[in-house]
C-alpha cells in the first residue's frame, strides 16, 4: 500500500498528544525545580490544543485508515474531546495537591500525556492489536501513577496490586483474542462482523474466545466479580491520581467495550448465549456489590470506588440493551461519570492540605460551615451521583432504564432502580455530614482561585446538564449514529 | 389575553430562581435577605392569581398550555397546563408560602438565606408537580423536591432530625423510583411523556394492576397512607415549624393529586379491582390513626397523626367512586365523593397549615411541644388561645369552618356506597372531636400550670397577620365554598366520564 501523508490527518490528535509528551519531557529535563510549573502549563495548554485540533479534523464520516487498523469516526472524536477535557479538569484539580506534598514533577504529567495517547488509541482503534497496544499503553502508565509517591506504602502496595491483576486481565484480553482470531482469522473489527454475519466460525470457540474477552474488560471496566482492584487503588494511590484515573479512563473503557463488543460481535448479543447475557450478570452484580458495600464504607476514596462499580453497572446496562438508544444512553451515562467522579474528587483534594489528608467521611462534616459555596457544589456532585433530579445524573440514570425497557427487560430496570435506591442513602450521608454535622476541623480551606473556578464550573455543570440535557444526548446520538 | 402569558412559567421559575438570588445574598445582611424572600413569595403570589380570575371553569381541557420540545431525543417536553384539579392546589401553594417566609422571620437564626432561599426553591418545584403535563416533566419536579426538604428538615430541625430527614428521603425516594419504571414502560406503549395520552393509552389489566402498584407505592407514601405513614410524624416532630407546614399543607396533597392525574385516568380498571384495598387502607386511617392520634403526649405529634386521618378520607373520597357508580346511573354521588376529596385537600391544607403555626408559636416561647408543659395558657394568651380554639374547631370538623365541608361531602357520598363505610368514616367526628379538643383543654384551659405557661407573651402582629390569615381563609371555605366546587367540577366530571369506560 502506497504511503500517503494525508493519511495522517485523521491521526493527529494522536501525534499532537505524542509531541506533547515528549515535549513536557524534555523541558523538564533543562528547567530548575522553582519553573516546574512550566511542565504543567504546557501539558495544559497541548491538550487544549489537542482538542482544537480534534475538533478540527472531526467529521461525520468514518475514515478507517493504517492497513484497517485504525478508525475515526464521530464516535470516537466526541469521547476523544471527552477525555482531553475530563483530564485537563483533573490535572488542575491535581496541581496543587501535587505542590503541597513535593510530588510536583514532570513525570506526573508526561505518563499522564501517554495514558491519555493511550485512551485515544483504544478509541480509534479497529483491530485487536491496535486495541491491546493502547489498553498496555494505558495501563502501564497509570500503574505507575499509582505508586507515584514513592515514599508512601499504600501506593505501592496499590500500585503493586493494580499491575498483577490488571496484567492477568490483559493475559484473559488475550487470550480471548486469539481464539476469535483462530476461528474467524480476522483481527479487523469492520472484517469479523461481516465474518460473523455469514457464520463461517466455530461457534464453541467463538463463545470462549467472547468469554474471556468479556472478562478482560470487566476487569478494567472494574465490574463485579472483577472489581478487587478498584477500591484498593482509589484508596491507597495519591488523590491527584484518583481524580485522573477515576474519570477520564471510564471513557476509554466505554470504547473498549464498544469496539470488542459492538463494531465486531454487534450480531452476537442476543440473549443468555450471547455478550448481553454476560454483561446481564456483570451488571446486575456489580450494581448490588457496589452500592450494598459502599454503605459500609468510612473511608470516602474507597466509598466512591465502590460507587464507581455500581454506575459501571449502570453504563452496562446502555450497552447491553444492544440498540442504538442504548449506546447514545450508556455513552452519556459515561462522559457524565467522568464529571462527576472528577467533581468529587477534586472536592477532596480540595479538602486536603500539606500534612493532612481528606480520606474518611467525617472529614466532610460540617462543610457546610466552613465553605457553604464548595459544600453547595459536593451537595449538586451527591445528588447527580444519586440519580436525584433536576441534576445530570438523573438522565443518565433514566435514558439507561429507558434502553433497557425498550428490549423488554423491565425487570432488570427494576433491579436497577431498586439498586439506586440503596445507593441513594450513602450519597445522602454525604450531604448529611456536609450539612448537618459541625465540623470537627476549623481550618478554613485554602483552594486557589483556578482549583474554585473549576469546581465551580464542574458543579454547576450538574445543575445545568440536568436542565438542559438535550444538548449533549444529541451530540452522543450524533457520535453513535442514531 | 392573559391567559397567553407564560403564567405558570412564571408561577414556577420567579421563586426558583428568586431562592438562587436570595441564596447568593448570604447572611450579612439579613433583614434584607428576609425582605427579598418575602416579596419573592408574594409577588409569586400575585402572579399565581390569573391562574383563577381568569380560568374558565365550564371546559375541562388543560388550560395556560406551555408546550415546548425539551429532550427531543426521548420525547420528553416542557408541557405545562391546569385544570380544575391542579389550579385550586397551585393558589394553595403559593398562598400558603409567604405565610411560611413569614412565620420564620424572626424564629431562624442559624443561616435565614438559605432557610427561605429553600422555602422559595421549593415552592417553585411543587406548583411545577402541579403544572406539568408531561410524565418526565412531573418526575423531575416530583423528585426534586425532596432536596430543599431534605436539608430544611435536617438543617433546622429538632434534635433527631438526620434521622427523621433521612428516613423522609429514603421512604420518598423508595416510592417513586417504581413510578419512574412505570412511566417508561408506558412511554413505549404510547410513544411520548404526555399525561394525557396516557390517559387514553390502552392496557391489559395485568399490566394495569403493576402500573397501579408503582403508582400506589409513589403516592401512598406521599399521602401517606397507613401502612406507610411510619415516616411522618418523625419528620413532623423534627423539621422547623415552617418545614411542617409546608409538608401538611402542600407535599402531602401532591400524592392526592396523583392519584387523580395518574392512578384513576391511567389505570381505571386496575382501580376498580383493587379499590377495597384503597379504601380499606383510607378506613384504617380514619379509625386506627384517630385512635393513635388521641393517646399522643407531643403536639406535633398529634397533628401530624390527625393529618394522616384526613387524608384517609381524600382517598376515600377518591376511591368509592366505583362502588358507588356500581350501585346507581346517577353519577352525583361519584362527583360528591371526588370533589369532597378535592376541598378535604385544600381545607386541610389551611386547617394544618394553622395548626402548626400554632404550636410553632407556642414552642417559640417555651421550646417545649409536650402536652404537659402547657396548660392555662388562655390566661396568659387570650389572643392566641382563640385562634387556638377556632383552628382545632375547625379541624375536628366543626360547621361553618372549612373542615366541615369536605369531611361532609366524603361522608354523604359514602353512604350511597355503603352504610358501613360512611359509618366508620363518620366516626372522625367523634375521635377528631376527641383529640383535638382533649389537647386543646389540656394545653389552653384550667389553670396555669407552670411559671413558663405564667411568663407568656400574647402573639406579636407578625403571628397574628399569619394566623389571622388562615382563619379568614378556613371561615371562607367554610362558609362559601361553591366557587371552589364550581371551578373543579368540569374537570371532575370528566375524570368520571373518562374512568367509567373500560380501558380493556
Amino acid at each position: 500500500m502506497q504511503f500517503d501523508a494525508t493519511q495522517l490527518i485523521p491521526v493527529l490528535p494522536e501525534i499532537s498528544l505524542l509531541t506533547l509528551a515528549c515535549l513536557v519531557l524534555l523541558v523538564d529535563l533543562f528547567i530548575r525545580e522553582e519553573q516546574r510549573i512550566a511542565s504543567y502549563v504546557i501539558t495544559q495548554v497541548g491538550l487544549l490544543v489537542t482538542v482544537a485540533v480534534t475538533l478540527a479534523v472531526a467529521s461525520s464520516e468514518t475514515q478507517i485508515l493504517f492497513d484497517g487498523s485504525y478508525i475515526r469516526d464521530p464516535m470516537s472524536d466526541l469521547l476523544k474531546v471527552g477525555v482531553l477535557l475530563v483530564t485537563f479538569i483533573s490535572f488542575l484539580y491535581a496541581k496543587d495537591y501535587l505542590i503541597q506534598r513535593d510530588l510536583f514533577k514532570g513525570e506526573f504529567y508526561t505518563l499522564g500525556l501517554f495514558a491519555v495517547l493511550g485512551m485515544t488509541v483504544m478509541i480509534s482503534a479497529n483491530s485487536f492489536l491496535t486495541i491491546y497496544l493502547g489498553l498496555e499503553l494505558l495501563a502501564l502508565c497509570l500503574y505507575a501513577l499509582v505508586a507515584f509517591n514513592r515514599d508512601s506504602p499504600q501506593g505501592a502496595e496499590a500500585g503493586m496490586k493494580y499491575f498483577v491483576l490488571g496484567a492477568l486481565a490483559s493475559g484473559m484480553l488475550l487470550y480471548g483474542i486469539s481464539m476469535i482470531y483462530g476461528t474467524t482469522g480476522t483481527l479487523q473489527f469492520d472484517e469479523l462482523a461481516q465474518v460473523v454475519s455469514k457464520g463461517d466460525m466455530n461457534q464453541i470457540v467463538m463463545i470462549f474466545g467472547i468469554v474471556f474477552l468479556v472478562i478482560g474488560l470487566a476487569f478494567k471496566l472494574g465490574a463485579v466479580p472483577f472489581h478487587m482492584w478498584v477500591p484498593d487503588v482509589y484508596h491507597g494511590a495519591p488523590t491527584a491520581v484518583v481524580a485522573f484515573l477515576a474519570s477520564a479512563p471510564k471513557i476509554a473503557a466505554f470504547a473498549l467495550a464498544m469496539r470488542l463488543l459492538v463494531d465486531g460481535l454487534a450480531e452476537l448479543n442476543g440473549g443468555w448465549q450471547g455478550w448481553q447475557g454476560m454483561l446481564i450478570i456483570l451488571a446486575v452484580l456489580s450494581m448490588g456489590v457496589g452500592n450494598l458495600i459502599a454503605i459500609a464504607q468510612t473511608n470516602i476514596k474507597r466509598m466512591l470506588a465502590y460507587s464507581t462499580i455500581s454506575h459501571v453497572g449502570f453504563i452496562m446496562l446502555g450497552i447491553l440493551a444492544g440498540t442504538k438508544e442504548g449506546y447514545t444512553a450508556a455513552m452519556f451515562y459515561t462522559l457524565v461519570y467522568a464529571l462527576m467522579s472528577a467533581g468529587a474528587f477534586g472536592i477532596i483534594i480540595a479538602l486536603s492540605r500539606k500534612g493532612f489528608e481528606a480520606e474518611n467521611l467525617d472529614d466532610m462534616k460540617g462543610l457546610n460551615q466552613r465553605n457553604p459555596w464548595f459544600a453547595g457544589m459536593m451537595l449538586l456532585l451527591m445528588f447527580s451521583m444519586a440519580g436525584v433530579p433536576p441534576t445530570v445524573g438523573f438522565f443518565a440514570k433514566l435514558f439507561v432504564l429507558d434502553a433497557v425497557v425498550s428490549v423488554d427487560l423491565t425487570w432488570l430496570a427494576l433491579v436497577g432502580v431498586a439498586f439506586s435506591i440503596i445507593g441513594a442513602f450513602y450519597y445522602i450521608r454525604v450531604v448529611k455530614l456536609i450539612y448537618f454535622d459541625q465540623p470537627e476541623d476549623e481550618t478554613p480551606l485554602s483552594i486557589g482561585v483556578d482549583t474554585q473556578v473549576m469546581l465551580s464550573i464542574n458543579g454547576l455543570s450538574m445543575l445545568v446538564l440536568g436542565l438542559f440535557p438535550a444538548g449533549l444526548l444529541s451530540l452522543c446520538a450524533a457520535a453513535i449514529g442514531s | 389575553m392573559i391567559a397567553d402569558w407564560p403564567i405558570l412559567s412564571l408561577t414556577v421559575w420567579l421563586p426558583i430562581v428568586g431562592g438562587f438570588m436570595v441564596l447568593a445574598s448570604g447572611d450579612r445582611e439579613a433583614n434584607a435577605t428576609k425582605w427579598t424572600a418575602l416579596t419573592i413569595a408574594i409577588l409569586t403570589f400575585i402572579v399565581s392569581l390569573p391562574l383563577w380570575f381568569a380560568f374558565d371553569s365550564a371546559t375541562a381541557d388543560m388550560q395556560f398550555v406551555e408546550r415546548v420540545p425539551w429532550v427531543p431525543g426521548f420525547d420528553i417536553e416542557y408541557y405545562m397546563g391546569v385544570d380544575g384539579i391542579s389550579m385550586p392546589l397551585i393558589i394553595l401553594t403559593t398562598f400558603i408560602t409567604p405565610l411560611v417566609v413569614i412565620a420564620g422571620w424572626e424564629v431562624i437564626q442559624y443561616r435565614p438565606s438559605q432557610y427561605m432561599a429553600a422555602f422559595l426553591i421549593m415552592e417553585g418545584v411543587m406548583v411545577g408537580v402541579f403544572s406539568a403535563l408531561d410524565a418526565m416533566l412531573f418526575y423531575v419536579f416530583w423528585e426534586a423536591m425532596l432536596i430543599p426538604m431534605f436539608l430544611i428538615i435536617g438543617v433546622w430541625g429538632g434534635p433527631n432530625r438526620v434521622y427523621a430527614t433521612i428516613k423522609f428521603f429514603l421512604y420518598t425516594f423508595f416510592g417513586s423510583v417504581f413510578m419512574l419504571v412505570a412511566l417508561i414502560y408506558m412511554y413505549f406503549q404510547s410513544g411520548s411523556f404526555d399525561i394525557l395520552g396516557f390517559h387514553t393509552l390502552k392496557l391489559g389489566l395485568t399490566e394495569q394492576i403493576l402500573i397501579f402498584i408503582a403508582f400506589l407505592l409513589a403516592f401512598a407514601v406521599k399521602v401517606p397512607m397507613w401502612p406507610v405513614h411510619t415516616w411522618l410524624p418523625d419528620a413532623h416532630v423534627e423539621a422547623p415549624t415552617g418545614g411542617s407546614v409546608i409538608l401538611a399543607a402542600i407535599m402531602l396533597k401532591i400524592g392526592g393529586y396523583g392519584f387523580l392525574r395518574f392512578s384513576l385516568p391511567i389505570t381505571p380498571d386496575a382501580s376498580h379491582t383493587l379499590d377495597w384495598l384503597i379504601i380499606g387502607m383510607s378506613l384504617i386511617a380514619v379509625v386506627y390513626i384517630g385512635f393513635v392520634a388521641l393517646i399522643q403526649q407531643d403536639m406535633k405529634k398529634l397533628i401530624a397523626y390527625s393529618s394522616i386521618a384526613h387524608m384517609g378520607f381524600v382517598t376515600l373520597g377518591f376511591f368509592i367512586v366505583f362502588i358507588i357508580s356500581q350501585n346507581s346511573e346517577n353519577t352525583g354521588g361519584a362527583v360528591l365523593g371526588i370533589e369532597g376529596g378535592m376541598v378535604q385537600m385544600v381545607s386541610h391544607g389551611f386547617i394544618s397549615a394553622a395548626m402548626f403555626l400554632c404550636v410553632g408559636v407556642l414552642y417559640d416561647r417555651l421550646h417545649s411541644r409536650e402536652i404537659k408543659d402547657y396548660g392555662g395558657v388562655v390566661n396568659t394568651m387570650p389572643v392566641f388561645a382563640a385562634f387556638m380554639v377556632f383552628f382545632a374547631m375547625a379541624n375536628a370538623g366543626l360547621p361553618g369552618t372549612s373542615g366541615f365541608v369536605g369531611e361532609f361531602m366524603v361522608i354523604l357520598a359514602s353512604f350511597q356506597a355503603d352504610f358501613w363505610y360512611a359509618f366508620l368514616a363518620a366516626t372522625t367526628l367523634i375521635i377528631g372531636a376527641a383529640y383535638t379538643l382533649w389537647m386543646v383543654k389540656r394545653v389552653v384551659f384550667g389553670d396555669v400550670t407552670s411559671e413558663g405557661v405564667a411568663s407568656l407573651e400574647d402573639m406579636n402582629r407578625r403571628e397574628f397577620i399569619v394566623l389571622g390569615t388562615l382563619a379568614a381563609a378556613v371561615l371562607l371555605l367554610g362558609l362559601w365554598p361553591a366557587p371552589l366546587v364550581e371551578v373543579m367540577d368540569a374537570s371532575v366530571n370528566n375524570l368520571l366520564q373518562h374512568i367509567a369506560v373500560s380501558k380493556l
